[in-house]
């Protein structure tokens, strides 16, 4: 008589989860190996989105190569264009106008309430519920507008400048900007009402995929993620640059106040507080801003000394890290980029071992990857 | 139908020399056409209404360029549907693939044929409803099961196990919710079950206000009922965030329109029993149906049952734009540990209040105790 595992064999399932799939965020993909609905191993296959950002770098001028920072986090154009002309401007010890890093400090406070909202909307309606998006994008919706006023695009804005920004902000910008923060705080906690704290929602992600704050310093996590599970490291406050030691923000951490710290929930409230401290900052920021020039004198024909700089800047996913090598030439001699969603997905095998297909999907969302950033 | 075919022939003597067969299926035929007319309309209204229901929720305006406020979106849906290419994938089980939707259209919307739409507006008043209901509606899980196997798609089979594994867990507390009203009625004929909630205002008669059970009956029931036609929060099966489309995600053209319009079926469906059984049926409030002229009598009943089961639906789109979705493990957990039990805690209340106060409810107590 045969036993009954023995009569009904079960076997482990292969399943492809992307390139093409609603939830991977972009051109992802995992390779699943599921026992049922379990998943006995995750592995993430990167790489369909490469278009050899960096080498490209080896082959454009310093100025020519801001646009295609724009192409690096498509949702924080304007934090990756100011990474890129903060990490020149150390490299060739440009000193820049104090209003155009005040201005660079608003737009990237934008941007980041912007690209929040996009990972606050997609990770709720990863989780089943598609109202929230649209409302997430309504008020995206405005920030884009304002860009459109400050530069004339509304996702790859190409805005900063090496030395500066490309043009002042337009008459009555700053006063549209309260306007906005004055329609948007209010948003936050009706947000949390409406979706935050929902039984169903926090349930999916309590104590789902934890990592300690041990694992994500030594899987290299940055930027919310990090954070998420309780370490409260900021480039902003922990490595200062431009006028952030001007302006007073709070450093926000995982809790672990509806599971464990570090769980998913966790990380999705870092991103929820945090536009809050954008808010914080955006209005410091506005009531700071001093009048003068927009742009330092940059040679046309831009020829650093040689040598070697890494700058790194706390972008929306985490730290976007720049290394860069001069060799006294217009083209850089090679440029690396640490992108934050790359090293994150590191961790992604380990964590999801044994969770279930929709917990995959939550810790997708969790992550804020994107795709570009990984692929570069 | 028999004996509506001899009444015509009594009324119409000249008729008496066609076989009475023949008569019979002439109706049979015709109040199915009718049946499934209403019943193909309202689904393609309800998909219209819950588009602009998800707009309004969702701070967008929804279909409003075909026809007037875009009320004929859904027949411009339908026809691209019709006219979109059959395809069926190279790898799968043709037969079964091509067989799977017909069997959930027809699991959700044979039960039509019992739903009494008001005081003799019902198609066949079996004296099974109940029951009947139930068991054509299972039919769907073998067709959603044939669809997600013949497929030959991994996504398509586990969201083909999944509604297996979830519409067969749902079903006994929908079936333990509903049997509170049987048992009041004394009847699983649904006819019997409206006609049991008359009287007394025509509101404290329903079996809502029986007792406090029916009360708690009646959300147990409701919620199941959600869960058991796939609907969020409980719409893993579908899951497209997760599984793509589930079971139907290797469906195009007019299979796939079979699969939504059984959605939309089996919610009619489902808000038509809980109306049957909790809200009073067709009953028209501080009025007899039964005193009126057959036409008003009909024409208002309809009316006020189509008024609480369409409510009932929009409920079900609200909940749906609001909720985020459960884990498949949650959903079996909240069906088996929490449900399960409840409705069962439930039926037994119920008997012991029958027994207990010999069938009367707290409102015709009341009232008992008033007129004392």
């Amino acid at each position: 008589m045969k036993s009954h595992a023995e009569a009904l064999p079960t076997q482990e399932m292969l399943i492809n989860m992307g390139p093409q799939h609603p939830s991977t965020h972009g051109v992802l993909r995992v390779i699943l190996r599921t026992d049922g609905e379990v998943v006995v191993n995750a592995r993430p296959d990167v790489g369909y989105l490469h278009r050899a950002l960096e080498k490209i770098g080896e082959r454009v001028t310093y100025a020519q190569y801001m646009p295609f920072t724009d192409r690096l986090d498509y949702l924080a154009s304007m934090n990756c264009n100011a990474a890129w002309a903060w990490t020149v401007e150390k490299l060739a010890g440009i000193e820049v106008p104090e209003r155009a890093e005040y201005i660079r400090v608003i737009v990237c406070e934008l941007n980041r309430i912007a690209s929040h909202l996009i990972a606050f909307g997609s990770f709720t309606a990863d989780m089943g519920a598609f109202t929230p998006f649209l409302y997430a994008i309504r008020e995206r919706e405005r920030i884009n507008d304002l860009f459109e006023e400050v530069c004339g695009n509304r996702l790859t804005y190409n805005y900063v400048r090496i030395g500066g920004v490309s043009a002042d902000l337009p008459e009555g910008l700053l006063d549209k900007t309260t306007e906005f923060l004055d329609y948007f705080e209010p948003k936050i906690p009706e947000y949390n009402n409406l979706i935050s704290y929902n039984k169903i929602f926090v349930h999916r992600l309590a104590n789902v995929a934890v990592i300690s704050p041990e694992e994500a310093v030594a899987y290299g996590l940055t930027g919310p993620n990090l954070r998420g599970s309780g370490v409260p490291f900021d480039l902003r406050k922990d490595e200062p640059y431009s006028v952030y030691p001007k302006l007073e923000f709070d450093v926000c951490v995982g809790t672990g106040e509806r599971g464990t710290v570090g769980d998913c929930f966790d990380r999705y409230m870092v991103r929820i507080n945090e536009m809050k401290e954008s808010v914080k900052i955006l209005r410091q920021a506005i009531a700071q801003i001093p009048d003068g020039p927009v742009q330092a004198k940059v040679p046309r024909v831009f020829k650093p000394a040689a040598g070697e700089v890494y700058f790194r800047a706390e972008n929306p996913r985490g730290e976007t890290g720049i290394y860069l090598i001069s060799d006294g030439t217009v083209n850089p001699y090679r440029l690396k980029i640490r992108a934050p969603s790359f090293v994150t997905m590191n961790i992604f095998e380990k964590i999801t071992k044994g969770l279930m297909i929709s917990d995959i999907v939550a810790v997708i969302g969790s992550f804020d990857i994107i795709l570009p950033e990984i692929d570069r | 139908m028999e004996s509506l075919a001899t009444s015509l022939v009594q009324a119409v003597p000249a008729l008496s020399a066609v076989p009475l067969w023949s008569l019979t299926l002439l109706f049979t035929v015709a109040v199915a056409a009718v049946v499934l007319t209403f019943a193909l309309t309202y689904a393609g209204l309800a998909t219209y209404v819950e588009r602009k229901v998800a707009g309004d929720i969702q701070a967008r305006i929804g279909p409003n360029r075909v026809g007037p406020v875009g009320l004929l979106q859904f027949l411009a849906d339908g026809i691209k549907l019709i006219l979109k290419e059959d395809i069926i994938p190279a790898k799968a089980d043709r037969f079964l693939f091509a067989l799977a939707p017909y069997l959930v259209f027809i699991g959700s919307f044979a039960a039509f044929v019992v739903i009494p739409f008001g005081v003799g507006l019902i198609a066949s008043d079996l004296n099974i409803g109940i029951y009947y209901v139930m068991a054509v509606t299972s039919l769907v899980v073998v067709g959603v099961l044939l669809a997600g196997w013949s497929s030959n798609n991994k996504w398509a089979l586990l969201g083909g196990m999944r509604a297996c594994a979830q519409i067969v867990s749902y079903e006994v507390p929908v079936g333990m919710a509903l049997l509170p009203a049987v048992l009041i009625a004394g009847s699983l004929s649904l006819q019997d079950i409206v006609r049991s909630q008359g009287g007394l205002l025509g509101i404290f008669g329903w079996n809502l206000f029986h007792n406090p059970f029916t009360f708690f009956s009646f959300f147990l029931y409701y919620v199941a009922a959600l869960a058991e036609t796939n609907r969020t929060p409980f719409d893993i099966p579908e899951a497209e965030s997760e599984l793509v489309a589930g079971y139907h995600v290797e469906y195009t053209g007019i299979r796939f329109a079979f699969f939504f319009l059984a959605e939309y079926g089996d919610m009619f469906v489902v808000s038509a029993l809980a109306t049957a059984c909790f809200l009073g049926g067709w009953h028209i409030p501080f009025l007899s149906a039964a005193a009126l002229s057959p036409l008003w009598g009909n024409l208002l009943s309809l009316g006020v049952f189509l008024g609480k089961t369409l409510f009932l639906v929009f409920v079900m789109m609200w909940i749906r734009w609001t909720l985020p979705r459960l884990r498949v493990d949650q959903l079996m957990r909240m069906s088996w540990k929490y449900l399960v039990p409840m409705t069962f805690f439930n039926l037994l209340g119920v008997s012991v209040w029958l027994l207990a106060f010999h069938g009367r409810g707290i409102p015709q107590l009341i009232a008992s105790m008033l007129g004392r």
